[in-house]
C-alpha cells in the first residue's frame, strides 16, 4: 500500500488542520444548540398557549422550518440579508441565525410535548400550595420534563452537527474547505488525496456523531423508567 | 404408529441457571383423549404447553408426536407445528385481516390446500361457533368471546392432530367464558385430542378424561377428574383445590 | 420585484424541480428497498449480515449526506469508480435514506406484539412467512408517520445535490443570483418551488397517516366519531 496515498493524512499538520476545520463546524453547532435550548424552552411554553392566534403562529413557524430545507434558509439569510440590510453578513453568522431559528422550533416542539405530558393536577397542587406560575414552572414542571427533554435535545444536537456541514456552501472555511485546500496542494504528488481526505472527513463526522447518538439512545432507555 | 399422539419423556427446562421451571416431566396423550392441566400460578403449566409446541426451547428430555421425536434442531419446526394446534389466552388474531382471511391464511400458505375445500370447511366451522355472519369483520369489531371462538376455528381449520389450549378464558369477561367453553366441550365430545390449561375447575371436571396437577414445575398428581376433585391425594392438591372453595364460600 | 424576470425563469425552475423530484423518487425507492432488506435481515437474524446491516445503519445515520456525496463524487473516481452526477445523487440518497427507512420499519416491527409471532408460528408458518404476512403489514401501518417524515426529510436533503454538479433548484437559484443579481426574485422562486413540491406531500402524508391509524384494520367508527 506504499502508493495508496493515505500518507496525505499524516503529512505535516494536515490531520491537525482537518480537525481545526471540524471544530469550526462543531463550534457553530454548539452555539446554535445553546441558543436553541434557551429560546426553545421559551418557545415551548408559548406553544402550550390556548390562544388560537398564538397557536396558529407557532404552528406556521414550526411547519415552515420543517418543510424548508436548511440550505434554502441559509441562502435566504446569506444572500437575502446581504442585499437588504446592505451589510455583508458572514457565513458563520448566517449559519448561527438559521440553525438557531430551526433549532428553536424543533426544541420548542420537544418542550411542548414534554410539558403537555405533565398531568394537570401537578399544576393544580402547586398552585394550591400558593406558588406562582413562574415558580411552579421552574420548581415543579421543568424538573419533571427533563427526563424526556435530555435525550431529544442530544438527538437534535447530532442533527445540528450533521447539518452544519452545509456551511461550506455559503463560504465558511470549515473541514471540507480545509480538505479541498489540502487536496489542491497535493494534487501532483498524491493524486488519490481526494479519496483519503473525504474518507477521513466522513469518518470524522462519524467519530463525533456516533458517541452522541449512542448517549442519546442510552439515556432514553435509562430515563424512561 | 404409536397409540399416543403426544408423548413427553423427562422434560426439564430452566429460564436461568439453577432455577428450574420444569423438572423431569413425563406424560402422554392418547388419541381422542382430553387432558386438563391445573395448578397454582407460576407452576409451569403454561410453559409446559408452550414447550410442546416448541415456542420454548427445552433443556432436557424428548417430545414425541406420533412416536417421532420432534424437539431436535434438525427437524423442520413449522412442519410439526402445523400438526399441533394452539389457542392462546390473548386470542392473537391478526388485526390487519378479516376473520375470513385470518382463518384461511395458514391452510393456504402452509398446507397449500385446495381453496374450495378449505372454504367449505371454514364456512361449516364458523357456522358451528355461530360467527358465520362475522366473517368479513375485523378482529377489533368482535367481543373477546367471539375472538376466542375465531381463534379456535383458526386452529381447527389446520386439522391438527392435537389441540393445545392455554388459559383461553383467562382474559374474558365472565359472561363470555361460557360461550367459549361450550365450543370446547363439543370438541371434546366429538373426540378431539386436546391438552388444556385452565383455571376453570368446573369446566376441567366436565371436559377432562384425565387431570394433571402441577406444582413447582413437576407433575404432582395424575387422576381421573372424579377422583381428583373429590379425593385429592396430596396435601398440595388439597390446598390448591381449597382456594377455589373459599372463593365459592365468599360469594 | 421584477415579475417579468420571474416569469421568464419559471421554465428553468421547472426543469430543476423535475430533476430534483425524479432523483428524490429514485432515491426514496432505493431507500425503501434497502430499509426493507435491512429490517428483514435483522428480523430473521441472519448471522454476519445483521452485523453488517447494523454497522451500515450507524455509519449512515451519523454522517451528513453532503460528506457522503463528496466522497462518492470526488473520492471514488481516484480508485477508478466513476459515477455520473445522477448516479452519485441517487446512491448517496439511498445510502442515507436506507438506514432511516430501516429504523422506521424496525420501530414498527418492534411494536408488533411477540404473541403475534407465536400465534403465527403455531399455525405452522415459517419465520419468513410470518415476517411477510403477519409482521410487515402491521409494522408498515405503525411505521407510517415515521415513513412519511423520512420521505419529506429525504426530499429536503436533495437540496445539496448541486455539489455533485446537478442543476437542481439550489444550483439554478445560485446561478441566477450570480448572473443577474436579482437575489429576491431568485430566492422567492426557490422557496416557492420547494413549497410546491413539499406542501402537497406533507398534506397527503398526514391524510394517509390518519387513514392508516384510524380506519385501518376495520376500525371505521373512530373516524366517524362514535
Amino acid at each position: 500500500m506504499q502508493d495508496s496515498g493515505i500518507e496525505v493524512l499524516f503529512q505535516g499538520i494536515n490531520a491537525w488542520r482537518l480537525w481545526q476545520g471540524m471544530f469550526v463546524s462543531l463550534k457553530l453547532a454548539a452555539i446554535s444548540m445553546a441558543l436553541s435550548i434557551l429560546l426553545g424552552i421559551i418557545m415551548g411554553m408559548i406553544m402550550t398557549s390556548k390562544n388560537w392566534l398564538v397557536k396558529a403562529i407557532c404552528r406556521l413557524y414550526l411547519e415552515t422550518v420543517r418543510i424548508m430545507p436548511q440550505l434554502v434558509l441559509l441562502f435566504l439569510v446569506y444572500f437575502g440579508a446581504a442585499k437588504h440590510l446592505g451589510i455583508d453578513i458572514s457565513g458563520e453568522l448566517s449559519a448561527v441565525i438559521v440553525f438557531t431559528f430551526w433549532g428553536t422550533a424543533e426544541m420548542g416542539d420537544i418542550v411542548r410535548g414534554a410539558l403537555e405530558s405533565i398531568p394537570k393536577h401537578q399544576y393544580e397542587s402547586s398552585y394550591g400550595l400558593g406558588m406562582k406560575r413562574g415558580q411552579t414552572f421552574v420548581y415543579i414542571i421543568l424538573p419533571q420534563t427533563i427526563r424526556s427533554l435530555i435525550p431529544a435535545a442530544i438527538n437534535l444536537l447530532t442533527r445540528m452537527i450533521k447539518t452544519t456541514s452545509l456551511v461550506v456552501l455559503i463560504g465558511v472555511v470549515e473541514v471540507v474547505k480545509v480538505g479541498k485546500q489540502i487536496i489542491d496542494a497535493s494534487r501532483f504528488e498524491i493524486p488519490t488525496a481526494a479519496l483519503w481526505i473525504y474518507g477521513a472527513i466522513f469518518m470524522m463526522y462519524f467519530v463525533v456523531c456516533f458517541p452522541i447518538s449512542k448517549l442519546s439512545a442510552v439515556l432514553e432507555k435509562r430515563l424512561q423508567v | 404408529m404409536s397409540e399416543y399422539v403426544l408423548q413427553v419423556e423427562h422434560l426439564s427446562k430452566s429460564f436461568e441457571k439453577g432455577k428450574a421451571v420444569l423438572q423431569d416431566v413425563s406424560f402422554s396423550v392418547k388419541k381422542g383423549e382430553v387432558v386438563v392441566i391445573v395448578g397454582p400460578s407460576g407452576c409451569g403449566k403454561s410453559t409446559f404447553l408452550r414447550c410442546l409446541n416448541m415456542l420454548e426451547p427445552i433443556d432436557e428430555g424428548n417430545i414425541y408426536l406420533n412416536g417421532t421425536v420432534i424437539n431436535r434442531k434438525d427437524k423442520n419446526v413449522s412442519k410439526i407445528r402445523e400438526k399441533i394446534g394452539m389457542v392462546f389466552q390473548s386470542y392473537d388474531l391478526f388485526p390487519h385481516m378479516t376473520i375470513w382471511k385470518n382463518i384461511l391464511l395458514a391452510p393456504k400458505l402452509v398446507q397449500k390446500r385446495d381453496k374450495q375445500e378449505t372454504q367449505a370447511q371454514a364456512e361449516q366451522l364458523l357456522k358451528r361457533v355461530g360467527l358465520w355472519e362475522k366473517k368479513d369483520a375485523f378482529p377489533r369489531q368482535l367481543s373477546g368471546g367471539q375472538k376466542q371462538r375465531v381463534a379456535i376455528v383458526r386452529a381447527l381449520l389446520m386439522n391438527p392432530e392435537v389441540l393445545l389450549l392455554d388459559e383461553i378464558t383467562a382474559s374474558l369477561d365472565p359472561e363470555m367464558v361460557r360461550e367459549v367453553l361450550q365450543v370446547v366441550l363439543e370438541l371434546a365430545k366429538e373426540g378431539r385430542t386436546m391438552v388444556i390449561v385452565t383455571h376453570e375447575m368446573e369446566f376441567a371436571r366436565a371436559v377432562a378424561d384425565r387431570v394433571i396437577f402441577m406444582d413447582q414445575g413437576a407433575i404432582v398428581e395424575e387422576e381421573k377428574p372424579g377422583e381428583f376433585f373429590r379425593y385429592p391425594k396430596t396435601e398440595r392438591a388439597k390446598k390448591f383445590l381449597n382456594t377455589f372453595h373459599f372463593e365459592a364460600l365468599e360469594i | 420585484m421584477d415579475f417579468e424576470f420571474i416569469y421568464e425563469n419559471i421554465p428553468l425552475y421547472m426543469e430543476a424541480a423535475k430533476l430534483t423530484i425524479s432523483i428524490a423518487a429514485w432515491g426514496i425507492l432505493g431507500s425503501i428497498i434497502i430499509g426493507l432488506l435491512c429490517s428483514m435481515i435483522k428480523e430473521l437474524r441472519i448471522p454476519v449480515l445483521r452485523n453488517i446491516v447494523q454497522f451500515y445503519i450507524e455509519l449512515s445515520r451519523n454522517t451528513p449526506l453532503l460528506i457522503q456525496l463528496f466522497f462518492l463524487y470526488f473520492g471514488l473516481p481516484k480508485v477508478g469508480i466513476l459515477l455520473s452526477s445522477e448516479a452519485c445523487a441517487i446512491t448517496g440518497l439511498t445510502f442515507l435514506g436506507g438506514s432511516y427507512m430501516a429504523e422506521a420499519f424496525r420501530a414498527g416491527i418492534d411494536n408488533v406484539a411477540q404473541s403475534q409471532r407465536e400465534s403465527s408460528y403455531s399455525l405452522g408458518m415459517t419465520r419468513q412467512q410470518t415476517f411477510i404476512h403477519i409482521i410487515l403489514p402491521q409494522a408498515v401501518a405503525t411505521a407510517m408517520p415515521a415513513f412519511i417524515a423520512n420521505v419529506i426529510f429525504l426530499i429536503k436533503e436533495t437540496s445539496v445535490f448541486s455539489v455533485v454538479a446537478l442543476a437542481d433548484l439550489m444550483y439554478v437559484a445560485k446561478d441566477l443570483i450570480g448572473i443577474s443579481y436579482k437575489t429576491d426574485e431568485a430566492l422567492l422562486m426557490l422557496v416557492v418551488a420547494y413549497l410546491v413540491i413539499l406542501l402537497p406531500i406533507s398534506v397527503i402524508g398526514s391524510w394517509i397517516e390518519r387513514r392508516v391509524r384510524y380506519a385501518g384494520f376495520g376500525n371505521r367508527s373512530a373516524v366517524s366519531g362514535d
